[in-house]
């Protein structure tokens, strides 16, 4: 089994606040794999490092056997790994198609003059662009949503589309921020199908859940984090067996 | 289908003749001063379409927009007029106002990456300020820009031995120099209308919205936020430069006065009241914003002369009033502008 990302003593901190300290974890390629821990524990940090829209303080992130530099959002999202956020960030008065027509934007090339002249190549990069997008919506499967506007869909339609856009990024790694939040169980369970679906297809998924049963039910590895630190990471089965595990959860004596 | 093929071309006929009619019919019937306010609806309205792309498309808000067209206005006087004694052709000047504007929309979209809304404003009206303080200044040590007093005697526009200024006579019907002016800027103007277009409708122009809608998602999604804001400032100011040259050709004559904030303010007004992001709509407000307010100041004087026998109100006054007033019902009626685009309409009905 290949590791496809691994952390190594990443550390974070605001001002006196040690949001993450010296965590370390690794991924393999293939896996979905949870990230879980009491509020404020340091997992959506975690993810805003990892994708570079924070920069880390200390330590180091090895992605597909190559070290990710203290680079921008930009520059992780080629690498490879896309996001969702926690509270859903989609360009909320363009189309659902357009939302990840610019997903796209990664792996494409049209400039300026491109797109002025609208030659062959551009048109037709324009095409592949749109064909992709339209088939990545049917594949979460809001393929008859996608000329309305983004802010119109239901709330779980545009956690979605969120998917959606990440993977018009062709990436290795889907990092999903609790992408359960504020779902009833019917939505959950298809939620939970639709990322099955995603690992089938070869895809590395990294999950921040709240949701003990979803995660437990889904993830092949779970690591803790509680203030900042790495309390456990293992099969769900002993996870939830671990009694600082509990004792972070429970406010027992750890 | 070949209905639906046949519509858009009608349209289109139509608004050509009417285009090519108007300076014509206008001339005729309200004489020549008309004409050259279809000029300046031109000018304001490729202004208008520049910075839309900043304002409307990337969402970045530039109170000092009047420096670029400053910067192409003053490279064609320069570049064309006895100040120098440099007599550059038009065709050469006016790409290399596009170029050297859009160098300084680069200059000015640099330190600002990171601002936004109200900062970003301060910022640009700083720089807009700016600009046309050191054109007023710049006659000492040495005179370039011949501070207040301005360049004067600039080279008309000469298109194929033709100085537009001078009239023409052309199959049996004479034209006026405003006249000329007036078909030159509308093809431009179209020129810009097709890049607008062309750029909305793009894998660019998708990540300039993207920025405006969410600049963290945006560059989650692998947009190089800093390429893509800057490119959006380099294409607004390169439109105001074409523009700005245009201007030194026909008025051939520049002053730093020409480009006050309040030059800005009502550039910024065209986009704004159009509909922001929406092509025809901020081709709508520049048009407006020139034709109305000058309709104000010729007519207000006569009219009140003809109500009460005498002028009560200055018309000038009168025309920022009811200007002010005008602005202030459109964005209590009309928030998100006059024709704004479709989409964004219910947005601001909750």
């Amino acid at each position: 089994m290949t590791v496809l990302l691994e952390a190594r003593r990443v550390s974070k901190h605001f001002g006196g606040v040690q949001a993450l300290k010296d965590v370390s974890l690794s991924i393999n390629a293939g896996e979905i794999y949870g990230l879980i821990g009491p509020n404020g524990a340091g997992k959506t940090t975690f993810f805003n490092v990892l994708t570079g829209l924070y920069r880390r303080d200390g330590g180091e992130v090895v992605f597909g056997g190559t070290p990710l530099r203290l680079s921008s959002p930009h520059q992780v999202a080629q690498a490879g790994i896309a996001r969702t956020f926690q509270n859903i960030r989609l360009f909320a008065n363009m189309t659902a198609l357009e939302n990840v027509m610019v997903g796209r934007h990664l792996r494409t090339r049209a400039g300026v003059i491109g797109a002025v002249v609208r030659g062959r190549g551009t048109r037709a990069e324009e095409a592949a662009i749109r064909t992709r997008a339209q088939q990545l919506l049917h594949y979460v499967g809001i393929g008859d949503s996608a000329n309305r506007v983004a802010r119109h869909l239901s709330y779980g339609d545009q956690r979605r589309l969120e998917i959606a856009r990440a993977l018009a990024t062709d990436p290795k790694l889907l990092a999903l921020d609790e992408p359960a939040a504020g779902m009833n169980a019917t939505e959950t369970a298809a939620l939970k199908t639709l990322i099955e679906g995603l690992r089938a297809d070869g895809l590395t998924v990294l999950l921040i859940e709240h949701d003990v049963r979803l995660v437990m039910g889904l993830c092949d590895r779970v690591a803790v984090l509680d203030y900042g630190e790495k309390i456990a990471e293992d099969i769900p089965a002993n996870v939830q067996q671990d009694p600082t595990v509990i004792g972070a959860y429970l406010g027992g004596a750890a | 289908m070949p209905n639906a093929l046949r519509k858009p071309w009608v349209g289109i006929a139509l608004i050509a003749a009417v285009l090519v009619v108007a300076p014509l019919a206008v001339g005729a019937s309200l004489g020549n001063a008309w004409v050259r306010v279809l000029d300046f609806a031109a000018l304001y309205v490729m202004l208008a379409l520049g910075l839309n792309i900043v304002v409307g498309f990337a969402g970045l808000l530039d109170l000092g927009y009047i420096a670029f067209y400053a910067v192409g206005a003053y490279l064609y006087a320069l570049l064309c007029s006895p100040h120098f004694g440099i007599h550059w052709p038009v065709w050469a000047v006016l790409p290399l106002g596009a170029l050297v504007a859009g160098i300084f929309g680069v200059l000015l979209g640099a330190p600002t990456l990171r601002l936004r809304g109200d900062y970003l404003a301060i910022v640009t009206l700083g720089f807009g300020e700016i600009i046309r303080i050191f054109l007023n200044n710049l006659n000492t040590p040495v005179n370039i820009t011949n501070g207040p007093q301005g360049i004067a005697r600039i080279d008309p526009i000469t298109l194929f031995g033709q100085p537009l200024s001078r009239p023409l006579e052309f199959l049996g019907v004479g034209f006026s120099g405003v006249m000329l002016y007036y078909y030159l800027f509308v093809v431009l103007a179209l020129g810009i209308v097709f890049v607008g277009i062309r750029l909305q409708d793009s894998r660019i122009g998708r990540a300039w919205v993207a920025i405006r809608e969410d600049e963290v998602a945006a560059k989650a999604c692998g947009i190089n936020t800093r390429n893509v804001k800057l490119l959006a400032f380099a294409m607004g100011a390169s439109f105001g430069g074409i523009s700005g040259g245009l201007f030194a050709g026909f008025q051939e004559f520049v002053s730093p006065e020409s480009f006050s904030l309040l030059e800005s303010v009502m550039v910024l007004c065209m986009v704004v009241l159009g509909g922001m992001g929406h092509i025809p709509g901020v081709i709508l407000g520049g048009l407006l914003l020139t034709i109305l307010p000058e309709i104000f100041r010729q007519g207000a004087g006569p009219l009140q002369q003809a109500l009460f026998g005498t002028v009560v109100l200055d018309p000038e006054a009168l025309r920022m009033l009811l200007f002010g007033l005008a602005l202030i019902a459109v964005m209590l009626y009309r928030p998100a502008g006059l024709w704004p685009e479709p989409r964004h309409r219910s947005e601001y009905k909750q």
